[in-house]
């Protein structure tokens, strides 16, 4: 049993073990009928809570006191400015990828500039960015719900082999940010920097770059995940983006993830995001009110956290 | 001692400055405000805020961060339009119970010690829950002596600014003035040295986040008090406005650095870049934007400020 030793080591376990005893309570209280369709919604629904949660983690990882609370509001600038120029039609789905992109960009940029320039904490830097972002937001929506291109509303609902086209995509991105954060020169610097920033500038790691790209993806991510989520919901709405911000960050440190930044995983993401979803739709399954609901998730966050957490001190 | 005394006036000055000029803006344009009555509706609804900011600088003040401000006003809200009128006995004590809850999570944190930021994530849930389960739907009414409390119209002033003043002043006392106050921001400066010095930790977290579920009790009720009746969603943005207010009023993140009336200013300003923005006939779309876009201008400016400090320090 030395393999399954090691696997209890890795913090990202616990979240998969938490996700997977709330799946088999579901559909044991079902009678297996809807094994099928619970683990495609479960994949589908998680695939957008982990696209803005590996974000989230880089920017955690950064080290205490970095987070990005601009993510909701640049998922729904991204979605709205998107399917307005897509404009329901099925030629422009890449030009709508590239502007959710740059938006994603523009906002990282702003993002990186506030904090570096004015030498404010991140947590303001991103909440003032955001106040402006979800204006913007509002400002190009005006209420309208334009319907995204047949491709992509097709593409976002559908499954390839059994498995959600949208899961497909939050795995190619999961294995580009496991490739970079476990075997790039990058990853290991994020971490450092995480770890403590005055040694990594020490050793000669080029620190303010490292997080300006770190805040930089995180919002590239929000924004892809801004397009994909209203492609799938069938337009933009000004408040799609609200849950992902508990949510992005929720999942990251049910993952494992160490709060106090320097020591992050990409698996986690996957178990605690699915984990989240599954709660939901296991209380759903069980006939339980909104009310109590809310409190049984605040509840096991906090269960999660108090059993997981007390690695490290010095975190917020 | 007179150096620390004019640092800690210069800490106020910028605050105190930007709500001044805000001030004088939305006078000049819209010379009806600078009434009693006019002043009164541009800052009604920053007491509740400026209650809501003084509980947020207190768990700041320990380093920790509260996102549940915003649902647990919500939730104090929903209790205070039903059971505190119907049955204030039972009211109370929920109230009561809740500031309990309060210490008890600010003990928990530093017991097991858990990230802030994520307990509180998962209080937040819990009291938007509770809160759903008293008023699923927007109703209840407010208890007659708190609609009194926030409609009085006392001599001179209106209640916005004497409520204003009186929560800036004894929030002072408690955190500037009295021992507690100096052994809350001791754990937030160096909580070893505190602890050290002979102190009880865990007395002092729990004091601060019981006194910040006392404030954020009281901006729920204020809040009530305005709007009469309550929802479970009433007060979510409060979170994020109180992080702002504290800020804005010069306070830090780390290391125990708040000011009480700084953060009421903070919560005074944030009030009234929204009323400004609407004077300017600017798109109510781009409220929310100008109050980041303030936030901003106001950070630049303390950056510039504190360097000219700076290089007037070194001789």
């Amino acid at each position: 049993m030395i393999s399954f030793g090691r696997l209890a080591k890795k913090p990202w376990i616990w979240s998969w073990i938490a996700a997977f005893v709330v799946w088999f309570a579901t559909i044991m209280v079902t009678g297996g009928a809807s094994t099928l369709g619970l683990s495609q919604a479960a994949l589908t629904f998680a695939a957008f809570s982990i696209i803005v949660g590996i974000g989230q983690m880089f920017v955690i990882t950064l080290g205490p006191g970095n987070i990005d609370l601009s993510v909701p509001a640049t998922m729904t600038l991204a979605g709205t400015v998107a399917l307005k120029l897509m404009n329901v039609d099925n030629s422009m789905v890449v030009p709508g990828l590239l502007v959710a992109v740059l938006i994603g960009v523009a906002v990282g940029v702003g993002n990186y500039a506030l904090i570096k320039a004015l030498r404010i904490p991140p947590i303001i830097a991103t909440l003032s960015m955001s106040f402006i972002v979800q204006s913007a937001a509002i400002w190009t929506n005006r209420g309208l719900r334009i319907k995204p291109p047949a491709v992509l509303a097709d593409f976002t609902t559908s499954s390839t082999l059994g498995v959600p086209n949208v899961a497909l995509v939050a795995l190619g991105l999961s294995l580009i940010a496991w490739v970079l954060l476990e075997k790039s020169v990058y990853g290991r610097w994020i971490s450092a920097i995480g770890q403590s920033m005055a040694a990594a500038r020490m050793a000669g790691i080029p620190v303010d770059g490292a997080r300006f790209v770190t805040y930089l993806f995180c919002a590239v991510l929000a924004s892809v995940a801004g397009y994909l989520l209203a492609c799938f919901s069938g337009g933009a709405a000004l408040n799609m983006g609200a849950e992902y911000l508990l949510m992005s960050i929720a999942v990251v440190v049910i993952g494992g993830t160490a709060v106090a930044g320097g020591d992050s995983n990409v698996p986690g993401i996957w178990g605690a995001s699915l984990f989240m979803f599954l709660v939901v739709s296991m209380l759903n399954t069980y006939g339980i009110g909104a009310g109590i609901r809310l409190i049984m998730t605040g509840l096991i966050i906090i269960s999660v956290i108090m059993l997981a957490g007390g690695r490290r001190t010095g975190m917020r | 001692m007179k150096l620390r005394l004019t640092s800690d006036a210069m800490r106020l000055l910028i605050p105190a400055l930007s709500m001044t000029v805000l001030l004088a803006a939305v006078f000049w344009l819209q010379p009806r405000a600078m009434s009693y009555f006019g002043l009164n509706l541009l800052l009604n609804l920053a007491v509740p805020i400026a209650l809501a900011t003084i509980a947020q600088m207190l768990v700041m003040a320990v380093n920790d961060l509260d996102l549940s401000i915003g649902a647990f006003v919500s939730f104090v809200a929903c209790v205070t339009a039903t059971f505190l009128r119907d049955a204030p006995l039972i009211g109370t004590l929920i109230l009561a119970g809740a500031v309990g809850v309060y210490a008890l999570i600010g003990v928990v944190i530093y017991l097991r010690n858990l990230p802030s930021i994520v307990v509180t994530l998962g209080m937040s849930f819990v009291w938007a829950g509770l809160a759903v389960l008293m008023l699923p739907a927007p109703g209840g009414q407010a208890p007659d002596w708190v609609r009194w409390l926030m409609t009085v119209k006392p001599p001179l002033m209106p209640m916005a600014i004497v409520a204003s003043i009186v929560i800036a002043i004894v929030a002072h006392l408690i955190v500037m003035r009295s021992s507690l106050g100096v052994l809350i921001r001791g754990v937030g400066g160096n909580q070893r040295s505190v602890e050290r010095a002979g102190w009880s930790i865990i007395a002092a977290r729990a004091a601060a986040y019981g006194l910040a579920g006392l404030f954020a009790v009281a901006a729920g009720i204020a809040l009530v008090g305005l709007t009469t009746s309550a929802d479970a969603n009433i007060a979510l943005r409060y979170t994020l406005l109180s992080i702002a207010g504290v800020i804005l009023g010069g306070g830090e993140f780390t290391g125990g650095r708040v000011s009480p009336i700084g953060a009421v200013i903070g919560a005074l300003t944030l009030t009234l870049a929204g009323s400004f923005l609407s004077f300017l006939r600017i798109s109510p779309d781009w409220q929310i934007g100008a109050q980041g876009a303030i936030l901003i201008i106001v950070l630049a400016l303390r950056l510039v400020f504190n360097r000219v400090e700076k290089r007037g320090a070194r001789p």
